[in-house]
């Protein structure tokens, strides 16, 4: 006999930080939520990535929300009842030429005329003043205050308990292997089940391409593995978070002396197995970045690479609001950096499912752009 | 230089699998971490004086043949090469003085043997407190042995290493035996079997009667130890089944409860691996010539399941004759005829195994421990660290690992996996085989970042 398909106000497709921060937003305003993971909560990028919490250098259309975010960031505890590990600073990309810092320059006019302060450029001495292991290379950096990282695993993690704290349901080991309409509502279909719902999000992440297609729309996006590497313990010898202008690099000394560091290089992700391959010639190219950054760094043993697996749109901006069919909202294809943005996905997404307008511009996310 | 098999590993199973595949024209890249050929057991073979010799025994000596007959062929061996990573694509990553390097061939060996099992004791990461392997590799490279240690645990190697110690002149403080009844009952419908091999059976009982006949006190069905002293061992404790309690002074402790595979390079590499509730490991799943999952990658000797060094020494030529079969350097009927040898050689080898993993199958206290004692030496995270975690909901190694940092550290679970995998199997109810083991990441051996940012990798595939 075929089991009675579950009900739910809300289906959540996917549960990374996104989802699990969707759930959180809306078991608050009384919705009976339910998200649906293919593995478990925070197995992909939400649980291994570089845990940056970052306004510094986003894409002015992600300013305002990465601004709003940051203020939620602010008090962890409070959203969540963890302080998740985060640690704020200072955030620098520094540059090595002056073409770098030039550009930097003509950045931070153009944020302050759409009145974001945050930014500033600093030169060598401020630099060498905040981080006296700083190559000599480096002329100057783009700089922030407040700025920092998170421990993401325990973030996403601190996001679910919190969901189920209000009441989300959370199941992890059922992926969806099919969507369609029912009347007016959506039934989802699992190998361990079927629920019927008349508001579907996708947070799939890397999966959400896929996800979006048997919603309706067509989203362009592609799986890479962004990779990292972790050193052994170092004494501790810089506080800030580091990036750099020219190139991506994501550099941090986590507390316990041992220094994480991302590069924006991809290696390759397998959707079908959950799988990534490293490739050695770009780890090789930003870890050379990292030493030239920090010539201290050289002789440190580097005792763990890997990668996670992430979606990316073609302008490197997510996917934020509502489908093109009724019940259907989207937020993924977060480009390698989503994590800072979960706690005001959350909001948005709750406002957005409520019919409320979000207090944030979402438009540059919207699913739309991407129709010919 | 094209290689047709690159093996990493110069114990038994590499040494005579790179001999067989040079002798019948192969190229072969021999890569092994030690400065000389000859594996854990056939460790500095070439070097050793003629009493270190008489001390080790016959059964090491005879490495010395092996070893000869590599160095006779062309082989390309690189001493001192850490191996950090092997891909599916059969990409070997290695590190020679420094200096790292790539390369690549159509087959690739595994054959790093076995590590000696966690033993998470209350004490054990003091200073003065090692594995009975290790203390046989200062024997062997060094000829150092520590006057007034404490043997403890149980297995064949324990007593070898005790009766080698006793040849050479030193005294024993003592010899703790973990061995306890359940296992002799579980061990007894096998004896027929072992029976087959007397000879070693017969050389047990020889290392257990020398260490007997010797003024070493003998402590047999311990149940409980502790390594006492705070900066460093000062002595241990122990309980024995019967309620008996002691305490030994000792600066050395010498702690073994068998070997297990070596897994961390192929399990990086993706290769499927079994577990095994009578050896209590995972196992790589290989076929009769050792071939994985993952196409040209293949494992001999321990490292494919705990056999010993004659058997590594068959099952290294076995995987070698599939290469050579596959290279076209034989054909399958030459292959097959060739096999036949080493195939009753390794079933001669292994017959006697079920019988020495039940008898000597480590006691559950003492793999499973409690309170305040040190699963991750790493991280330095107790057995409360872990449980409170798996507390919350943490339900497998890699979860728990991204939560608790255990594992991460630069002996990537070596130490830890297995005891992480049965505290979470106990406290969840569920089967070992259920719970997996952590995801293993290069490099393997850490490797300094200047290394990595100097190494010739050709172009990046892929960036943003």
């Amino acid at each position: 006999m075929k089991a009675k398909a579950r009900t739910a106000d809300v289906v959540i497709v996917g549960g990374g930080i996104h989802g699990c921060s969707v759930a959180l937003q809306l078991v608050r305003r009384g919705l009976k939520t339910i998200v649906l993971e293919k593995d478990h909560v925070a197995r992909h990028a939400s649980g291994v990535n570089a845990g940056g919490v970052r306004r510094l250098g986003r894409d002015l259309a992600e300013v305002p929300i990465a601004q709003a975010s940051w203020e939620l960031w602010q008090d962890m505890p409070g959203l969540v009842n963890d302080d998740c590990g985060y640690r704020s600073s200072r955030y620098l990309k520094v540059a090595r030429n002056n073409k770098e810092l030039q550009q930097a320059r003509i950045r931070v006019r153009e944020l302050h005329a759409l009145g974001f302060k945050h930014e500033e450029v600093i030169d060598r001495e401020t630099l060498n003043e905040f981080m006296p292991a700083v190559s000599e290379d480096c002329v100057g950096a783009l700089h922030v205050e407040g700025d920092g990282a998170a421990q993401p695993f325990r973030t996403t993690i601190a996001f679910k308990r919190r969901a189920q704290d209000f009441g989300a349901v959370i199941e992890q080991g059922m992926p969806v292997t099919c969507l369609g309409r029912k009347g007016n509502n959506w039934l989802v279909r699992t190998p361990s089940g079927n629920f019927e719902t008349p508001v579907i999000i996708n947070t799939a992440g890397a999966w959400g391409g896929r996800i979006a297609e048997w919603l309706g729309d067509k989203i362009p996006l592609e799986a890479h593995a962004p990779m990292l590497a972790i050193t052994e313990r170092m004494c501790r010898f810089v506080d800030p978070v580091v990036g750099t202008l020219g190139d991506a690099l994501s550099f941090k000394q986590l507390d316990n002396g041992t220094v994480l560091i991302g590069g924006g290089v991809r290696g390759v992700a397998s959707l079908d197995n959950n799988s990534t391959k490293l490739d050695m010639a770009g780890l090789s190219r930003f870890l050379k970045t990292a030493q030239d950054v920090f010539p201290v760094m050289r002789n440190t043993n580097v005792v763990r690479m890997w990668a996670g697996i992430e979606g990316y749109t073609r302008d490197n901006l997510p996917v934020i609001g509502k489908g093109s069919e009724s019940g259907v909202f989207h937020a993924f294809g977060f480009s390698a950096h989503g994590f800072q943005l979960a706690p005001a996905v959350g909001f948005t997404v709750s406002h957005l499912v409520m019919g409320e307008t979000p207090n944030l511009p979402i438009k540059p996310f919207a699913v739309g752009r991407f129709h010919v | 230089m094209d290689y047709d098999v690159i093996i990493i590993g110069s114990g038994p199973a590499g040494l005579a699998a790179a001999t067989l595949i040079a002798g019948k024209g192969g190229k072969v890249l021999l890569l092994d971490e030690q400065l000389r050929p000859g594996g854990q057991i056939y460790r500095n073979v070439e070097n050793t004086s003629m009493n270190l010799r008489k001390i080790l025994g016959s059964d090491y000596a005879c490495g010395e043949a092996l070893v000869k007959k590599m160095r006779q062929q062309s082989v390309d061996y690189i001493p001192g090469a850490v191996v950090w990573q092997v891909t599916e694509g059969r990409e070997v990553g290695y590190s020679v003085n420094g200096k790292s390097s790539l390369v690549r061939a159509p087959w690739v060996i595994i054959a790093t043997g076995a590590t000696e099992r966690p033993f998470p004791i209350p004490g054990w990461t003091l200073p003065g407190v090692m594995m009975a392997g290790a203390a046989q590799t200062l024997l062997k490279s060094s000829g150092l042995a520590a006057d007034g240690a404490v043997f403890a645990g149980c297995g064949p190697l324990l007593y070898l290493v005790a009766s080698q110690y006793l040849r050479a002149g030193v005294k024993i403080a003592a010899l703790l035996d973990t061995g306890a009844k359940p296992n002799y009952l579980a061990a007894l419908p096998y004896f027929s079997g072992a029976l087959k091999r007397w000879d070693m059976l017969a050389k047990g009982m020889k290392w257990i009667s020398d260490i007997r006949r010797s003024e070493t006190r003998v402590i047999k069905r311990v149940s409980e130890l502790r390594i006492e002293g705070k900066e460093e061992a000062t002595g241990v404790s122990y309980r024995t089944y019967s309620g008996a309690a002691g305490r030994i002074e000792t600066k050395n402790i010498f702690l073994h409860h068998g070997v297990v595979p070596n897994v961390n390079l192929a399990m990086a590499a993706n290769v499927e691996h079994l577990w095994s509730d009578e050896q209590i490991c995972w196992y790589p799943r290989v076929d009769s010539w050792g071939c994985t999952n993952v196409d040209g990658l293949l494992i001999a000797g321990d490292g494919a399941g705990i056999s010993g060094g004659l058997a590594a020494e068959a099952a290294g030529r076995l995987a070698v004759l599939w290469c050579l079969k596959e290279l076209g350097k034989i054909d399958p009927t030459e292959c097959d005829s060739l096999a036949r040898a080493q195939i009753s050689a390794l079933k001669h080898e292994t017959r006697i195994r079920p019988f020495l993993d039940n008898w000597f199958k480590p006691p559950e206290p003492f793999r499973v421990p409690d309170g305040d004692t040190i699963v991750c030496r790493c991280e330095e995270l107790t057995v409360k660290d872990i449980s409170d975690v798996i507390d919350i909901g943490v339900a497998g190694p890699n979860q728990l690992k991204s939560f608790s940092r255990a594992g991460m550290g630069p002996c990537q679970g070596r130490y830890c996996g297995l005891t992480v995998q049965e505290l979470i199997a106990k406290k969840t109810g569920r089967k070992m085989s259920d719970i997996g083991y952590y995801r293993l990441r290069p490099p393997i051996k850490p490797i300094s970042l200047g290394e990595f940012a100097e190494m010739d990798a050709g172009p990046p595939a892929n960036e943003s």
